[in-house]
């Protein structure tokens, strides 16, 4: 392996990590954040019928689960491409 | 027609079904067997995903938790759904790359060594064969209460089921016939749903109908309504918390990082063309699991209502407001049958109260009305997805279909689990360690021979159980959230990270999850051999022992970096693996 090739294994894979950190942010938020640690606070609120803590715990958490996932393999796609490391047909 | 013919020709009409599959989708290849070819599709996949991961458990018990337990039962829903994030951001695309047949075989190849991979399956056997056990219990009682069979006939049918297409068919089988159950069972447990939302909301979609307010023009809201009827009975209120936030924060770790890790979940992802494919396939498998889990809060809350309203149809406290015990309604009766439901008229009026009795002070309210102790002595919780199409008075049809829907779910959780341990034993075991030179015919047969045993084993311990099975799935968690999940985490993102350092993690996790379970739930579950009981009070900093699970997944982290930074690190083959699994393609050499 080249050095060349090796530095931009290197700045993929920052880029990789960079990216799921943050993803793993909002992971972490909407479910343990406003899920479970705030919940009390965020019941004052309404969504609907919903009391707004007990909403992101049963509901919200899972839609934006889904998001953060469709979000990361979209993404990915196009950072493979920029870095030239995306799949061969 | 009756609706024990429907359920004869639901439930006969889908085993046809899987039985067409089974011989349109033999294996003829090891390709074939572990990973149906490497060729299917990422919603495809998904879908199969979706019914590999949602169990007997998922179908039959979830929504029943929640109905009972309301907000505090939010951490399977979270737990068993964040989990996909963690596998689709840190596994699954990389595993995906390695390209193996099995778990066990990336931990042998990326910690180059024969003792970790052995490690790995024997934590997957234990953890798999824990599950599986619960998922044939769910064949027999599905049976059991539809079909009216015996539990033990229910199992051996369940069982002849799976053989046919987990041994014709192996992963190629067990993959189309998941897709067959996931639509079965997903029709299963919406249509009831869709039915009783519109019923008690007007809304069709179950989802939005829970947000919503009440059809009968009182414009209250649905949970508002909710938590009055059951407060005024000394119940805990429905939409907030009444646990320690401590032990919800870490019983919600344990179960996404054990789903992170459990084996027969991970392979579904050896079986698409490629890494985008892997990346996209989980959220397709979300998806669909979605679809369940976030119609599982509204079924809880509904059934639950319906099921308070049918006991208290009026003002608490007025005596002619409680239900005369000889008027209650049909499916009543039908459930007291199984015993799953069950009334005792402590007082003698005649009439059913249904409060919590447990609630000190509700105490002197109940008294003031006569009441001398909660008279629905039983409620099995199930009952709220088993009868609720009775409740809803829906037709005969879709009773039958929610029968096809729970022996569906348990079906292809089953498959999946028992494919996971027969790779593990044909593969990482007898190929790869005792008998190398052996030919991929030969293979192929002892995959097949593998399949068979574990189907037996499995059948053997549903029908003899051996004593604690309704905690081993809290020990299959533990065990993929403390092994096998750091394991692979740290294979993908620390070069650094050597074979002496997973082993001595995986044990150190491995050893500390299964002690912690076994103090509060006795020496391999054997009753009276626990050296604490099991309740919040003697739980260390009140987590109980199904939360374990991500502290024993830190102990490995710790132990593993400490070992591995005090020996030498992998040799140049393995770093070159990792640089290679964490590409999609090639490096580009220029």
């Amino acid at each position: 392996m080249s050095e060349q090739s090796s530095g931009a294994a290197a700045a993929y894979w920052q880029a990789n990590i960079r990216l799921l950190l943050k993803l793993l942010v909002v992971w972490f938020v909407v479910s343990y954040g406003c899920g479970i640690l705030l919940v009390d606070v965020l019941n004052n609120f309404q969504i609907g019928g919903y009391p707004l803590g007990y909403f992101f715990a049963q509901q919200g958490a899972i839609y934006v689960f889904l998001f953060l996932i469709f979000f990361y393999a979209w993404r990915m796609n196009k950072i493979d491409r920029e870095f030239g490391v995306e799949e061969k047909e | 027609m009756d609706t024990q013919t429907w359920i004869y020709l639901m439930v006969g009409g889908s085993f046809l079904l899987y039985f067409i599959i089974a011989i349109a989708s033999r294996a003829g290849s090891t390709d074939e067997f572990y990973v149906a070819g490497g060729g299917v599709g990422p919603v495809a996949n998904g879908m199969a995903t979706a019914a590999d991961w949602m169990s007997a458990a998922s179908f039959i018990s979830m929504a029943g938790l929640i109905a009972f337990l309301g907000y505090n039962a939010s951490p399977y829903l979270m737990g068993w759904t964040g989990g996909f994030v963690l596998l689709a951001l840190l596994l699954a695309p990389y595993l995906r790359k390695f390209g193996s047949f099995t778990v066990p075989a990336f931990v042998g190849a990326r910690y180059y060594s024969n003792v970790a991979r052995t490690v790995a399956v024997i934590c997957l056997i234990v953890a798999s064969i824990t599950y599986v056990i619960g998922q044939m219990k769910g064949v027999g009682v599905a049976f059991g209460r539809f079909l009216e069979v015996e539990f033990e006939t229910g199992v051996l049918i369940g069982m002849f089921v799976v053989f046919v297409y987990a041994v014709l068919g192996g992963m190629k089988g067990i993959t189309y016939t998941q897709i067959a159950q996931y639509i079965v069972l997903i029709f299963a447990f919406t249509v009831p749903a869709v039915f009783i939302s519109i019923q008690l909301t007007g809304v069709p979609l179950p989802q939005i109908g829970l947000g919503s307010t009440m059809a009968d023009g009182s414009g209250v809201y649905l949970l508002e309504k909710l938590d009055g009827v059951i407060t005024e009975l000394g119940f805990d209120k429905f939409t907030s918390p009444e646990h320690s936030t401590l032990n919800v924060f870490m019983l919600t770790l344990s179960l996404m990082i054990g789903t992170a890790g459990l084996p027969h979940v991970i392979i579904r992802f050896f079986t698409v063309r490629k890494v985008t494919d892997a990346r996209k396939s989980v959220g397709w498998a979300l998806f669909f699991i979605a679809i369940l889990y976030t119609t599982a809060p509204a079924v809880g809350a509904m059934a639950r209502l319906n099921l308070m309203e049918t006991v208290q149809t009026g003002p608490v406290g007025e005596q002619t407001a409680n239900l005369r015990y000889e008027d209650r309604p049909q499916w009543f009766k039908t459930w007291e049958g199984t015993g799953l439901l069950g009334f005792e008229d402590k007082n003698g009026d005649g009439r059913i109260q249904y409060y919590n009795d447990k609630n000190p002070e509700f105490q002197a309210t109940a008294d003031s009305y006569g009441w001398e102790g909660n008279e629905m002595v039983n409620v099995d919780r199930d009952i709220m997805v088993l009868a609720n199409p009775e409740i809803a008075q829906l037709p005969a049809w879709v009773i039958a279909l929610v029968a096809a829907g729970g022996v569906a779910a348990a079906l292809s959780t089953a498959a999946g689990l028992l494919l996971a341990i027969s790779s593990a034993i044909s593969h990482d075991l007898l190929k790869s360690m005792l008998k190398p030179d052996i030919s991929e015919k030969g293979e192929l047969m002892a995959g097949r021979i593998a399949m068979t045993g574990s189907i037996l084993v499995a059948g053997y311990l549903g029908i003899n159980p051996p004593g604690f099975a309704a905690e081993v799935v809290a020990l299959a968690f533990g065990l993929a959230a403390s092994s096998i999940f750091p394991a692979l985490l740290m294979g993908v993102f620390s070069k650094r990270m050597n074979r002496e350092g997973a082993i001595a993690g995986m044990l150190a996790g491995l050893l500390a999850t299964i002690t912690y379970i076994f103090i509060f739930k006795g020496f391999f579950f054997i009753p009276g051999t626990n050296v604490f009981p099991d309740d919040a009070s003697a739980w260390f900093m009140g987590i109980q022992p199904e939360s374990f699970g991500a502290l024993g997944a830190l102990i490995n982290f710790v132990v593993a970096f400490l070992v591995s930074r005090a020996t030498a690190p992998p040799p140049a083959d393995v770093q070159a693996l990792i640089e290679d699994v964490r590409v999609p393609g090639a490096l580009r050499h220029s």
